[in-house]
């Protein structure tokens, strides 16, 4: 398992272009996305994306960029560490 | 193994919803080597020691919970008890010290420092008399130190005269903030068999046969085995202690990685994982609602002992699993005033003082943030005490009184203490005398469950 490898998450009202912005977004801060996955539940716009924090970069200019877009499109950002989740549901 | 959509919505909606949080890390310090007859240079050496350890503590664990996007609550220190360091000092200088502390935290930013305590449950040394002169001023004129003693354990029995002593100290510590509802007694814990590496306050000290520093991390989660449960209704009582377990593994499996990180980042061993479910004022955020989502109308009533027991076993039960070094408390606790589920059932007349005692055999810690009428007689609260004490010693389990006579107040007022301590009904006490045990003094023998060996 990577240890340079994070979770992020965007929730919000569903609308056009929201993978658009915060996949430019990742790009523009050098981010490779692993994996992504997508889904509408009532009208609200889930996303999960696995991505590859760049090693030259702090997670914090990624958090900063990525919650800059969160404000432009209206929806809500989170970026944590996927270690997390690695070890609440793997043994 | 990738990870399913719905598990990295489960752990997002766990802390955003549920309030999943680290609730804290306390590095545990040592300061046997701090120790001098000179008292100012003890003081300057105390100071030095706690802030060059955890100067990077605050800092450190505030990036990690933003980079893991997992709150921690509070950053605490806690220290060798002090009474370990005062053989050779007077009460001022015991005060002086407890502001020293006092000081070092706040430069710090950490929330509170503990370990302002003595072990007196066998008898007194010279330091111990000292530090109990000077707690009700210590823990009166100062805003974060935390302090407890041990008057009792397993192996020693019980020092009555200790715990008549601290049953005036607790009473005086109150009279003292009389201003502020007798507040000084929140941060003040006895004991019966204490953990020497229990991270949560009141009662964290740095124990004897700890290293000089490490980091223990207290994790907590009611909200996120309540909403676990709720999903359950139907579920026989078989099924609830599974729930609870599997919800309890992955709780204990995220602080134990932030512990770590935080730990290993600092350059400091990692402790223990306490896996405590503490409530607080938060919506939902009790252990009293768990009780009741369970199948109680009301906290308090008949089958609470029974939950309780269920909820606490499989508490421990799913983290002892996710963690190899469980320590500390491990359990529920009860806090009155920082669990809006048990303020309703003494408000509603369910949940008694009684009732609350009972609880404290099955669950940690002991009976916790209790408020009680300003006029109780000091030896009606030793005499609780003591009760809590046979609890702990005969059942093998550490207990706790954390009590505070609300001077001016009486049973049926509700006392505000702000912030994490919250609020609570003022209680009345069994109006009949114990004066009479407790003038009788001395050492209940240690219980034939000492006898192991």
């Amino acid at each position: 398992m990577s240890r340079n490898r994070a979770v992020v998450s965007v929730v919000g009202k569903d609308k056009v272009g929201i993978i658009s912005s915060v996949t430019t977004s990742l790009a523009d801060q050098n981010v490779n996305i692993l994996d992504i996955s997508q889904t509408i539940l009532q009208d609200f716009f889930t996303m999960m994306m696995l991505i590859e924090l760049p090693e030259d970069r702090p997670q914090e200019d990624i958090e900063k960029a990525l919650q800059q877009t969160a404000e432009t499109i209206g929806v809500k950002i989170d970026i944590q560490r996927e270690e997390l989740f690695q070890s609440m549901h793997r043994i | 193994m990738s990870l399913a959509f719905q598990e990295i919505q489960e752990t997002i909606r766990m802390i955003q919803m549920e309030k999943l949080d680290i609730r804290t890390v306390t590095m545990g310090i040592s300061l046997h080597d701090c120790i001098d007859p000179d008292q100012e240079a003890m003081r300057r050496r105390v100071y030095e020691k706690i802030t060059g350890a955890a100067a990077e503590l605050k800092k450190t664990a505030d990036k990690t919970a933003d980079e893991y996007g997992i709150p921690i609550v509070n950053k605490r220190i806690s220290i060798t008890p002090a009474a370990e360091l005062l053989g050779h000092s007077s009460v001022d200088d015991a005060v002086k010290l407890a502001h020293t502390l006092d000081q070092a935290a706040e430069a710090l930013g950490v929330d509170f420092i503990g370990g302002f305590s003595a072990m007196i449950h066998k008898g007194e040394t010279k330091g111990d008399r000292v530090l109990m002169d000077a707690l009700p001023r210590a823990l009166s004129e100062t805003q974060r130190v935390c302090g407890s003693v041990s008057t009792a354990s397993t192996k020693s029995g019980i020092n009555m005269d200790g715990v008549r002593r601290l049953g005036s100290i607790i009473k005086e510590a109150s009279e003292r903030t009389a201003d502020q509802d007798g507040l000084a007694c929140a941060k003040f814990v006895v004991f019966c068999n204490p953990a020497e590496d229990n991270p949560f306050m009141a009662g964290a000290f740095h124990g004897t046969g700890e290293q000089e520093v490490v980091l223990n991390v207290g994790v907590s989660g009611p909200g996120v085995v309540l909403h676990a449960l709720r999903r359950y209704p139907d579920a026989d009582l078989g099924e609830v202690a599974d729930v609870i377990k599997r919800t309890a593994f992955k709780i204990t499996r995220a602080g134990e990685l932030i512990g770590r990180e935080v730990a290993s980042r600092l350059n400091v061993p990692f402790g223990i994982m306490d896996l405590s479910l503490a409530p607080t004022n938060a919506m939902n955020d009790s252990v009293a609602e768990i009780l009741e989502e369970i199948g109680l109308e009301r906290v308090g009533t008949h089958g609470t002992i029974a939950a309780l027991a269920l909820m606490n076993d499989a508490v421990k039960k799913g983290g002892a699993m996710a963690s190899s070094y469980v320590g500390g408390l491990s359990g529920a606790f009860i806090p009155v005033s920082e669990d809006n589920g048990m303020i309703k059932g003494i408000e509603d007349n369910s949940l008694t003082l009684s009732k609350l005692e009972a609880m404290t055999c099955v669950c940690s810690v002991g009976l916790d943030m209790i408020a009680v009428n300003g006029d109780t007689p000091a030896d009606s609260i030793a005499g609780m005490i003591a009760d809590e004490m046979a609890i702990g010693m005969i059942n093998k389990k550490t207990t706790a009184v954390r009590v505070i006579p609300v001077p001016g107040r009486s049973e049926g007022d509700m006392v505000e203490f702000g912030g994490l301590l919250g609020r609570a009904p003022v209680m009345g006490m069994n109006p009949y005398s114990s004066s009479r045990m407790m003038e009788r003094g001395g050492r209940i023998p240690a219980p034939l469950q000492s006898l192991i060996n």
